[in-house]
């Protein structure tokens, strides 16, 4: 069900300022344990409330160490089976290991263009704020004009 | 430091608009937001209860890929959210998501997200008439895994990193004193630290997801109260809004995805019986 982190592979992301985990959490479920009092793993992440935890793999995918590892429903992946991703730079690679023992690899392409390298207004026009009062071509330079005699309820 | 809960320090600030929270939608509304309050003194703030990186990577941004217009009239879009939805649509607002939603593919495309192309077409952009692989009539095919990360890459550099405070979670909103019908700022608390966060604004934008759990799921065991909906996806867009005294319009549909062998959710894509991007090998 939940993320689990393999002690002999987290470093805690000791030259960062917080683990990638901790930093990625959608659900603030990730936690550094920072003296081993709780866990009794000094410096290691852990999922501090994994009954809350969605498995929506962005911990996995952010560790540096590929130390986050995935326990499904046992109805969803069969004891034994296992799906584990790891994220490049341009693709991620999904290694799905069944529960009869046999391995599948699959490979996705995540992104086109380098992290980092967006300019998002790069080659685009000014606001031209004379548009705010035109609301039928706000926006949408004269594309899908539409025909709206179709409405039912015609604003 | 234990249940000190009584005197946590109190942050205030006052800026022009104030978004709240941190996915899809209000991404969007950063970059639009920033090209229309160039050479403005205005000051925008965006409050996220987790990280940009990754939170609100459904709903309305989301779904501009299971609406990609193309060769359709967004008026024809128009009749088939209405049937969809049983009548109850604004049909002005969703012919304006119709119009402008193209727009904001294309600039997803030119960020970076793969969007799968018809054989022929391969490796050129919608823009230069590219012929994506729909899935149906509306939805296109995408390589989806980094979306919120291309999405949120743009709304930070738009923005400017200055301007945005994660892990601080935004709980209610405040009415002006002498106009009871204006939302005058927000305030919330960090999920981090031990802070409370005022904030007065002249407008705000609430952008805070849809609800989970509304009904109880009917995955059992293990998965007992597992929802396909992201479990973080409190509803607080609308017990906000309710809590200040907003009327919330269109409240009348609701949405049950079914769970069925190999999937549930909304979306049908990946039910599709040939994955052109995908390559696949066995090893032993």
């Amino acid at each position: 069900m939940p993320t689990y982190v393999r002690t002999d592979r987290c470093d805690g992301c000791g030259s960062r300022d917080k683990p990638a985990c901790v930093y990625i959490c959608p659900d603030d479920l990730m936690a550094l344990d920072k003296h081993g009092s709780l866990t009794g793993h000094v410096m290691k992440a852990y999922n501090q409330e994994p009954e809350q935890c969605w498995e929506c793999y962005a911990c996995v995918k952010i560790c540096p160490q590929q130390a986050v590892e995935v326990r499904h429903y046992a109805d969803i992946v069969p004891l034994g089976a296992q799906v584990q991703p790891v994220r490049g730079a341009a693709s991620i690679m999904w290694t799905i290991t069944c529960h009869s023992g046999d391995v599948k690899r699959f490979e996705f392409p995540i992104r086109t263009t380098p992290e980092g390298a967006i300019e998002p207004y790069e080659g685009k026009p000014a606001a031209d704020h004379g548009e705010l009062a035109d609301h039928a071509t706000l926006s949408t330079k004269g594309t899908h004009a539409g025909d709206k005699s179709q409405f039912v309820h015609s604003a | 430091m234990a249940n000190e809960v009584g005197q946590p320090e109190v942050v205030e600030e006052e800026v022009d608009i104030l978004i709240i929270r941190g996915g899809m939608a209000a991404c969007g509304a950063k970059f639009e937001i920033m090209r229309w309050a160039e050479g403005t003194d205005l000051r925008i703030k965006l409050f996220d209860k987790a990280a940009m990186d990754r939170s609100g990577a459904v709903a309305q941004g989301l779904s501009a890929i299971n609406t990609y217009m193309g060769e359709n009239d967004p008026a024809d879009y128009v009749c088939y959210v209405r049937g969809d939805l049983m009548g109850i649509v604004r049909e002005d607002l969703v012919y304006d998501v119709g119009r402008h939603v193209d727009d904001s593919v294309h600039h997803f495309e030119e960020w970076g997200l793969p969007i799968w192309k018809q054989a022929g077409d391969e490796g050129k952009k919608l823009t230069e008439g590219g012929k994506p692989v729909r899935s149906g009539r509306w939805q296109v095919m995408i390589n989806g895994e980094s979306y919120k990360w291309i999405v949120a890459e743009a709304a930070k550099k738009a923005l400017g990193v200055e301007n945005i405070q994660e892990r601080v979670f935004i709980v209610r909103l405040v009415t002006d004193k002498s106009d009871p019908g204006r939302v005058a700022g927000a305030a919330g608390f960090s999920v981090r630290e031990h802070k409370v966060y005022v904030y007065r604004c002249k407008c705000c934008l609430l952008a805070a997801g849809g609800a989970v759990n509304v009904f109880r799921p009917r995955s059992v065991g293990e998965g007992t109260g597992r929802a396909w909906y992201p479990v973080w996806n409190a509803g607080s867009t609308y017990a906000m809004a309710a809590e200040c005294g907003a009327e919330l319009m269109l409240m009348e549909n609701r949405f049950v995805p079914a769970r069925f062998k190999d999937g549930y959710g909304p979306v049908g894509a990946w039910f599709r019986t040939k994955t052109p991007c995908c390559s696949s090998l066995s090893v032993s």
